[in-house]
C-alpha cells in the first residue's frame, strides 16, 4: 500500500521533473536577489536588468542595453561586457531559456494559464485574438520609442523588473500592473503576455534561433496523442510534431513540458545539429 | 491590405499610449539622486534600474521609485526629511553602479589638481539646501542652529551670519546661510530641522539655482577679470549696416 503511494508520488515527480526544476531555479534566483537586500548576501546583487555576480562581474540584460543605446547613452564597459556574456550564452547555448527558467513573471502567467484551464476558460472564448508576431512589433516599437523619448521605453513599464523590485523594495502601486497582467492572461487572451506581447521573449527568440540546446522530435515514436500540444505555451513551434523528425525551433523556450508529458519518448532535450 | 492597415492602426495606438506613459514616467525634475549621479537627462537614459546602489546604501537612504513616485520608475532617489545621505567617506553606492549613471569621476578626489580614483563625498552635488526664512526660527530671533550643527561641512556649507535684533534692541539674529557652491545636498540639515515642516530643504541643483550668464564679469575679482582679457576679439563684419540699407536691388521687380 505504502509502496504504491510512494510509486505514484515518484511517478508524479518524474512527470513534473523539469517543471519542479524550473520553479526551483526561478524561485532560487529571486531568493538570492532578495537575500542580497535583506540579509546582505553577496552572491547575486541587483536584478534581472543588471546583476553583480559574486562581486566579480556583471550580467546585464542585452535588451535593456539595446534600449539605452537607442537613447544615445553609451553605458560603462562593465555593463556592455555583462550584456555580451548574457547574449552569447542565450544565442549560442540556451536559446530562449530565460523565459521559462529565469523570468519570475513566468510563474505568474503559468498560474493564470493553470487557473484558466481549471476554470475551463478555454481558448475558444478568447476575448481578444491577435497574432503571436505582435511581440516583434512591440520589440521594434520599444527601440524606436527609446530613441524618440530619450528613455529606455520598455524598462519604464517592464513587469519583470517591476515584480522583482516589488517583492524586494516594495511595490507601491506597481502591483496593479502585475495583477493586470495576471487577469489579462486569465480572462482575455491565453498566453497573452508571454506568448504574444513580451518584447524580451521576442528578443531572446530572435537571438536564440541557432542555439545549441534544442528539443528534438522523432516522428517514428510519435503516436499523435496531442498531449504536447495541450501543454505547450507556443503551439506554433510544434508544427513538425508527428510529421517529420527534427528540432523544435523559433519561439520554443526549452521549458520541457512537452518532454514530461510525452509517453512515447518522441521528444527530448538535444544538441542542435547545424548540418541539417 | 486590410489587416495591414489595422495592424498599423494598432501599432500607432499602442505606440501613442506607451510613449505617453513612458514620457510621463520619466519626468523627474524634482527628484534627488544619489551622489555621483550624472546630469538628470543622462541619468534617466543610463540607469538600468537594477537597485544595486540601493542595496549598497548602509543607511537605507536610497529608495527605488515605484509607479506612484512621479519619477522614472525603478530609478534610485532619496527623501532627506525621512533619511538623509550620511555621506559615507567610501561612497559605497557609486562604484557598484554597472551602467555609468552613477559616475565616480564626478566626485573624484583631487590631489594637486589631478583627479584620483578615490571618491571624495564632499564633492557630491546631489542638490542644494534652500531656506524658507519665514518658517525658520533663527530668522524670528529664536536661537536655533540645528541645521548648522547637523551640516557635515559645518561652517563652510552653512554659515551663520549675525545681525542685530532691532526689535528687542539687545539680542542678535543668528541666521543660517547656505553656500550653494559648497553644499552637497545631503539633506542632514533638512532632517535635523526642528520646525513642523522643514524650513530648510534640499532641491535639485537645476531647480534651486540661477545662472548669471557668461557676459557678466566681476571686474573686482582678478580671476574673473582675466576672462575679459582672454576673450578673443570677434571679427568685425565686413558689411556695415549702411550696406544692408542700400542693398535694395532685390526689392525691385525686373519688369
Amino acid at each position: 500500500m505504502i509502496g504504491k503511494i510512494c510509486w505514484t508520488m515518484i511517478k508524479r515527480l518524474k512527470r513534473n521533473r523539469f517543471l519542479i526544476l524550473r520553479r526551483i531555479f526561478q524561485a532560487g534566483l529571486l531568493l538570492l536577489f532578495a537575500g542580497a537586500n535583506w540579509w546582505g548576501w553577496t552572491l547575486l546583487l541587483g536584478n534581472y536588468s543588471s546583476a553583480y555576480v559574486l562581486q566579480l562581474f556583471y550580467l546585464t540584460d542585452p535588451h535593456a542595453v539595446l534600449q539605452v543605446f537607442a537613447t544615445g547613452f553609451i553605458m560603462s564597459a562593465d555593463a556592455l561586457i555583462g550584456a555580451a556574456i548574457v547574449l552569447l550564452f542565450y544565442a549560442l547555448i540556451a536559446g530562449r531559456s530565460f523565459c521559462s527558467w529565469v523570468c519570475p513573471v513566468n510563474m505568474i502567467t503559468d498560474l493564470a494559464t493553470c487557473l484558466r484551464k481549471r476554470l475551463k476558460i478555454t481558448k475558444k472564448e478568447n476575448y481578444l485574438n491577435f497574432s503571436r508576431k505582435t511581440r516583434y512589433w512591440v520589440l521594434g516599437l520599444g527601440i524606436i520609442l527609446s530613441a524618440v523619448l530619450g528613455v529606455a521605453a520598455f524598462e519604464v513599464i517592464n513587469p519583470i523588473t517591476m515584480l522583482h523590485r516589488g517583492i524586494i523594495f516594495g511595490f507601491g502601486a506597481g502591483w496593479t500592473i502585475i495583477v493586470a497582467l495576471f487577469l489579462f492572461d486569465l480572462l482575455v487572451t491565453e498566453y497573452g503576455w508571454c506568448g504574444h506581447l513580451c518584447p524580451l521573449g521576442a528578443f531572446y527568440s530572435a537571438a536564440g534561433r541557432f542555439s545549441l540546446i534544442k528539443i528534438k522530435h522523432s516522428a517514428e515514436n510519435c503516436t499523435l496523442c496531442m498531449k504536447c500540444f495541450s501543454v505547450c505555451h507556443e503551439k506554433q513551434v510544434l508544427q513538425i510534431v508527428g510529421k517529420e523528425s527534427g528540432f523544435i525551433k523559433r519561439e520554443c523556450s526549452n521549458c520541457g513540458r512537452c518532454i514530461e508529458v510525452c509517453d512515447d519518448n518522441a521528444l527530448k532535450y538535444s544538441i542542435y545539429n547545424y548540418k541539417n | 491590405m486590410k489587416t495591414m492597415f489595422r495592424g498599423a492602426g494598432f501599432l500607432g495606438l499602442g505606440g501613442a499610449i506607451w510613449g505617453n506613459a513612458a514620457y510621463k514616467l520619466k519626468a523627474s525634475e524634482l527628484t534627488l539622486r544619489p551622489p555621483g549621479a550624472v546630469a538628470e537627462k543622462d541619468f534617466v537614459k543610463a540607469c538600468v534600474r537594477c537597485g544595486t546602489c540601493v542595496e549598497a546604501c548602509p543607511y537605507n537612504t536610497l529608495m527605488l521609485a515605484t509607479i506612484d513616485d512621479h519619477t522614472a520608475i525603478g530609478t534610485p532617489y532619496f527623501k532627506p526629511r525621512n533619511i538623509p545621505c550620511y555621506m559615507c567617506t567610501d561612497v559605497p553606492c557609486v562604484p557598484v553602479c554597472p551602467s555609468g549613471a552613477l559616475d565616480l569621476k564626478t566626485i573624484a578626489r583631487e590631489v594637486g589638481g589631478k583627479k584620483t580614483d578615490e571618491p571624495d563625498i564632499n564633492k557630491a552635488k546631489m542638490g542644494v539646501a534652500v531656506i524658507d526664512k519665514d518658517a525658520c526660527l533663527a530668522f524670528w530671533g529664536i536661537q536655533c542652529d540645528a541645521c548648522y550643527r547637523a551640516c557635515p561641512l559645518m561652517g563652510t556649507a552653512i554659515t551663520i551670519e549675525f545681525r542685530r535684533n532691532e526689535r528687542t534692541g539687545k539680542h542678535a539674529f543668528l541666521e543660517p546661510v547656505v553656500q550653494r557652491d559648497v553644499c552637497t545636498g545631503c539633506g542632514l540639515c533638512e532632517h535635523a530641522c526642528i520646525t513642523e515642516k522643514a524650513a530648510i530643504f534640499v532641491l535639485p541643483r537645476n531647480i534651486a539655482t540661477g545662472k548669471v550668464g557668461e557676459h557678466y564679469i566681476k571686474g573686482w575679482e582678478r580671476e574673473d577679470e582675466q576672462r575679459l582679457h582672454n576673450l578673443k576679439e570677434k571679427k568685425e563684419k565686413e558689411t556695415s549696416p549702411e550696406d544692408v540699407l542700400n542693398d535694395w536691388e532685390d526689392l525691385l521687380d525686373d519688369d
